[in-house]
């Protein structure tokens, strides 16, 4: 197996709905992504493109070919990745095994999604397309739903009482509008305070407005190189070490396990294991914030804090740069947004303009070396992990 | 290979509030809703049981914003509830307030019955779900 890098990243402002299309949206993080390798379309071998629900955000399938199109690689094998919120890294994982095998040299990646465009109850109707059909969308499950079941799962479990919980949770979020404030690229740049999150609307007891991220348009875009290609076309290439990926069936089968996500434990192992590295190694990590309480969900099972403990280190400040472990620096899903197909690849575009030392003061991980993604889709049915390098 | 039970069956039953599941021969687990291959141990070498429909809630939540199509439902609650037979199984909750739900939810006893959801333009079929109510 070769080893692989990226060589080029691009991603458009995250927003709420606005005139530009998906396949427009990717089209721009896209050429920011080939500018920034110095390569043109004609140099990209194939696409790997996440996208969850184009077919009902525009009436469009299919999407990947004419986001080829549009950006000028002309006829190459290009794929739709669909793993819900996950699909971009999943794309991009897939990419990487392609050129780790030496079946293509230089290929594209990322996920694009206009996903505010639908308006909320539309919204909310597609996202729950992600728990099962049959037997849990009858009931009314939504995915504020299904987090605000692992909450109260959360705190029966580590024996919190729920009102401290709560002021955990808000802490996450304050965390993330703080620095989607210094993210020029954030869907939301505001300061919102404990207060502000304990007096928001209630979505699903106990998950109120601020614990939740919105819906996004956006789009981010990542080229990927085999090592030797890579070295010719950038002298900061970023090496993706470690990689994983895991599913689950319908919430409730996966029953005493809850409120921890198998998949998340089984597709992080598999990318530590690779990369030969453990939590400790890791400077910076994007995980999937979808809800406050998925943060502390995540970063107990990626191996960060113990269980039942990430709550109060967010309240100290162990989970912000300059703690035991930076996590979400550009904002999360919760400030930067989550256009769910271009979230993977959004996260992957924030580690490498981290460790290549370009992201915004403030917002800065100081000489990171190491970075991680943690990508879920659905209520645990795909999960994926990556792992990322310094190459220089 | 077919399925010992499928959707449309087991759906039939609840209809009428039977809950049917699967027993493993292989390994004794109980497996609902159906599925081809049994939850523990993955053999398909099981045979149709008819379940009890009472348990215990593990979680809870009342839902405030609802999906296109639900909103009528607006406020209500969803429970996880495991069975005694073992398996966790997702439904309603009906004689509570919904919007005075507390973690005294978890432990309770309850019972099962169904309400049926209509479906919508996105649904494959109508689709009955458990709907259960503390057990006197």
């Amino acid at each position: 197996m070769r080893k692989v890098a990226i060589t080029g990243v691009g991603q458009t402002k995250f927003s709420g709905a606005q005139g530009k299309t998906q396949v427009e949206l990717f089209a721009e993080a896209a050429m920011d992504a080939l500018n920034e390798s110095n390569l043109k379309a004609k140099d990209i071998q194939a696409l790997f493109l996440g996208n969850a629900l184009g077919d009902f955000t525009e009436g469009q399938g299919m999407v990947q070919a004419f986001a080829a199109d549009n950006i000028g690689c002309f006829n190459v094998p290009a794929s739709r990745y669909e793993g819900a919120c996950a699909s971009a890294s999943v794309a991009i994982r897939d990419a990487f095994m392609w050129v780790a095998s030496g079946f293509y040299d230089i290929v594209l990646a990322g996920g694009t999604e206009t996903a505010a465009k639908m308006g909320t109850p539309l919204a909310t109707r597609t996202f729950a397309m992600f728990s099962d059909a049959c037997y849990e969308y009858p009931s009314g499950i939504t995915f504020p739903a299904v987090f605000a079941m692992l909450a109260h799962l959360y705190a029966k479990k580590y024996d919190i009482p729920l009102a401290k919980l709560k002021e955990q949770m808000a802490a996450v979020s304050v965390q993330s509008y703080r620095y989607g404030l210094l993210n020029p690229k954030a869907h939301f740049r505001k300061e919102v305070t404990k207060e502000m999150v304990l007096s928001s609307f209630m979505v699903a007891e106990p998950i109120q407005l601020h614990d939740c991220c919105p819906f996004s348009d956006g789009a981010a875009a990542v080229v990927i190189a085999c090592e030797e290609k890579a070295r010719g076309l950038t002298n900061k290439p970023v090496y993706i070490t470690g990689i994983g990926q895991a599913s689950s069936g319908p919430l409730a089968s996966q029953q005493e396990y809850l409120p921890r996500l198998r998949a998340r434990e089984i597709s992080s192992k598999q990318a530590y294991d690779m990369a030969g590295l453990t939590p400790k190694d890791i400077d910076v990590c994007e995980l999937h914030d979808c809800f406050s309480i998925a943060s502390l969900i995540a970063a107990e099972s990626l191996g960060f804090f113990d269980f039942g403990t990430a709550g109060e280190a967010w309240e100290k400040g162990e989970a912000a740069i300059g703690g035991k472990i930076a996590i979400n620096p550009s904002g999360g899903l919760k400030a930067k947004g989550h256009p769910i197909g271009a979230t993977g690849a959004a996260q992957v575009y924030e580690i490498v303009k981290q460790l290549r030392g370009e992201v915004e003061s403030g917002r800065q991980v100081d000489g990171a070396k190491i970075g991680m993604t943690d990508c879920l889709g659905g209520d645990g049915g795909t999960l994926c992990n990556l792992i990322l390098e310094r190459g220089w | 290979m077919e399925h010992k039970l499928t959707f449309k069956d087991y759906n039939e039953a609840l209809k009428k509030d039977k809950l049917l599941g699967l027993k493993c021969r292989e390994c004794g687990a109980i497996t609902v809703p159906p599925k081809i291959a049994c939850r523990r141990c993955a053999s398909p070498d099981m045979d149709i049981v008819e379940l009890k429909g009472t348990g215990e809630i593990q979680t809870f939540t009342t839902v405030n914003v609802a999906a296109e199509g639900y909103e009528s439902e607006v406020p209500y609650t969803i429970v996880m509830v495991e069975l005694d037979e073992g398996p966790w199984i997702m439904g309603n909750l009906v004689g509570i307030d919904p919007s005075k739900v507390t973690m005294e939810l978890i432990g309770k006893r309850v019972k099962m019955g169904h309400r049926v959801f209509p479906g919508d333009k996105y649904s494959a079929s109508d689709t009955a779900r458990p709907l259960f109510s503390f057990e006197t």
